[in-house]
């Protein structure tokens, strides 16, 4: 079960690789989140601080765009080119082959993240590193991407349109991004709480302070078992969408 | 291995793409799956393979249901799908070692299983080329080889033979026919001859109908009803000739197909008609140069059986 995984995990990882996909995004979030981080507008320097929270607020961003473009094409490529057939008919359940990809595309992001790994050092001899709180805010990132990698893989299993795909995904992320916050912001009462509480800056800003707690994580958690039963759903419907 | 296929419907929309079918392909049977484009051919090997599922009926594969076990018996299942899909991006090698590994065979016997098949399928010069880069020939030969790279017990091929040119047809038949032997074989195609070139039975289908089932010959007899006999008889009046031959006693009927060259079609009820026309001639001193038993086109039979 683990191993079928795993196969397909690798070459998932192998054709980001291939096609450049990978070494694309890695160096576009680099620069992007880099860019802002060191150089411009509201960066580390203008905080004065020995904190990678202006890090953090940008990545939330970058990573925002970035992950529907590595999502949109995993299934909707497979089922418009007809692998899809090639591959599910083999000795695989439709439950692998969605978690091998959903585990590619999660490992990508966190190789990206890893190559970040530099900021943390040099601030860290610049100033007083508060590491507990920056080991959060990484986590809190991972959490998000996970949460995001889940609704761009559902977003590709309903369609075999990539660019569709992509759009689904960014749709319905934007409603977890800043819609939901937004609404909430108009509402009173316990309807606005719970409303707030969907949004997803909520719940990262807390986790950037460094404080996990297990509302988060069921959060974040919440929205990636359902992305991925979602995708699994509409695998298992085969072309149901899409004639 | 053999397959047991009952009372199978598969509708999309209201249109039923499979009709109340029912099959038993025993093991080491190589069967032939005939229909025009739509009858429903790829669909019944979509079931088959558990890629979609029968809105009726049920599939047993070696006597367990394939939607209570399908994860069990997809290893025992190799197929090749319709238009061959494939992954363009990977070299033929590290696609192959992809299947090997995928179908369960364990590492340390991938490498040798994945030699295997690239010498079976004559793509050793390609192998390191990616599969984008390859004809529709070369193609067909990777579908091939990660059809039966676990060496599965049944073989599900959907039009293997497409794309290739006359020796690779005759390579690849040869292949199926050699593989034919312990497995069980579901092939489906236009080309008629290939048929008799390769299956045991033929299964044709219609409209999601099943409309024959035999082998080539029973399905001639079903279709001529009775032996035609082509002969031609020179030195006589083509009249006279016509008129004698009428006069047999196990000839139903005679026919003209060219009066110049004193050419005849005998339909008749026994073989035993060939030694009284050969009896005729010699008494009447007319000289027999062809006599040769006439079979239909398994062409004919097709259009016969699905046009209408």
């Amino acid at each position: 079960m683990m191993k079928i995984i795993w196969i397909i995990t690798k070459r998932e990882l192998n054709s980001f690789f291939d096609s450049l996909i990978a070494f694309i995004m890695i160096i576009l979030f680099l620069g992007f989140s880099g860019f802002f981080t060191w150089i411009s507008g509201s960066d580390i320097f203008m905080v004065g601080q020995a904190s990678l929270r202006s890090f953090f607020s940008i990545a939330y961003w970058t990573l925002f765009f970035f992950i529907p473009a590595l999502t949109m094409r995993l299934i909707a490529e497979e089922k418009k080119s007809g692998t899809i057939e090639m591959l599910l008919t083999k000795a695989v359940t439709d439950r692998q082959v969605i978690l091998g990809k959903y585990i590619a595309t999660l490992l990508l992001i966190i190789i990206a993240l890893c190559f970040t790994l530099p900021y943390v050092i040099t601030i860290s001899r610049i100033g007083n590193l508060d590491f507990g709180e920056t080991i959060c805010g990484y986590l809190a990132l991972i959490l998000m991407s996970a949460a995001y990698t889940s609704i761009g893989l559902f977003s590709s299993s309903i369609t075999n349109n990539q660019i569709v795909a992509f759009l689904m995904a960014l749709f319905i992320g934007l409603f977890f991004h800043i819609i939901f916050e937004v609404i909430a912001g108009g509402m009173k009462g316990i309807l606005g709480q719970a409303v707030n509480s969907l949004a997803v800056s909520v719940h990262f800003e807390s986790l950037t302070r460094g404080v996990v707690d297990s509302k988060d994580l069921i959060y974040f958690g919440s929205i990636i078992f359902m992305g991925l039963f979602l995708a699994e759903v509409s695998l298992s419907k085969r072309n149901a969408f899409n004639e | 291995m053999d397959i047991v296929i009952e009372n199978l419907t598969k509708k999309y929309g209201n249109q039923k793409a499979v009709d109340n079918i029912s099959l038993k392909v025993a093991t080491g049977e190589i069967l032939g799956f005939l229909g025009p484009n739509g009858a429903g051919k790829t669909t019944t090997m979509k079931i088959i393979t558990n890629f979609i599922a029968a809105d009726e009926g049920k599939v047993y594969i070696g006597g367990k249901s394939l939607t209570e076990n399908p994860y069990e018996i997809k290893k025992h299942i190799g197929y090749l799908s319709e238009n061959n899909p494939l992954y363009q991006d990977m070299p033929v090698i590290d696609f192959l070692n992809f299947c090997a590994s995928i179908q369960g065979i364990e590492n340390s016997h991938i490498p040798g299983r994945v030699a295997e098949m690239i010498k079976t399928t004559g793509l050793n010069r390609e192998k390191h080329k990616k599969i984008g880069e390859l004809s529709k020939g070369y193609q067909q030969r990777v579908g091939l080889a990660q059809a039966i790279i676990h060496n599965p017990e049944i073989l599900i091929l959907d039009e293997p033979t497409s794309g290739l040119d006359p020796n690779q047809i005759a390579e690849i038949r040869k292949l199926i026919r050699e593989l034919g032997r312990e497995k069980t074989v579901i092939l489906s195609t236009h080309i008629l001859p290939e048929v008799e070139a390769t299956c045991d039975r033929i299964f044709i289908i219609n409209k999601g109908k099943i409309v024959a089932d035999g082998t080539a010959e029973t399905l001639r007899k079903q279709a001529q009803g009775s032996d035609i006999i082509r002969v031609k008889i020179e030195d006589g009046e083509p009249d006279q000739i016509f008129k004698s031959l009428q006069s047999l006693k196990s000839v139903l009927m005679v026919e003209f197909t060219d009066r110049k060259l004193n050419r005849f079609n005998i339909h008749c009820s026994t073989v035993e008609v060939k030694r009284e026309i050969f009896r005729l001639c010699v008494n009447k001193n007319w000289v027999l140069t062809e006599l040769t038993p006439f079979e239909t086109k398994l062409e004919d039979i097709f259009r016969d059986l699905t046009m209408n």
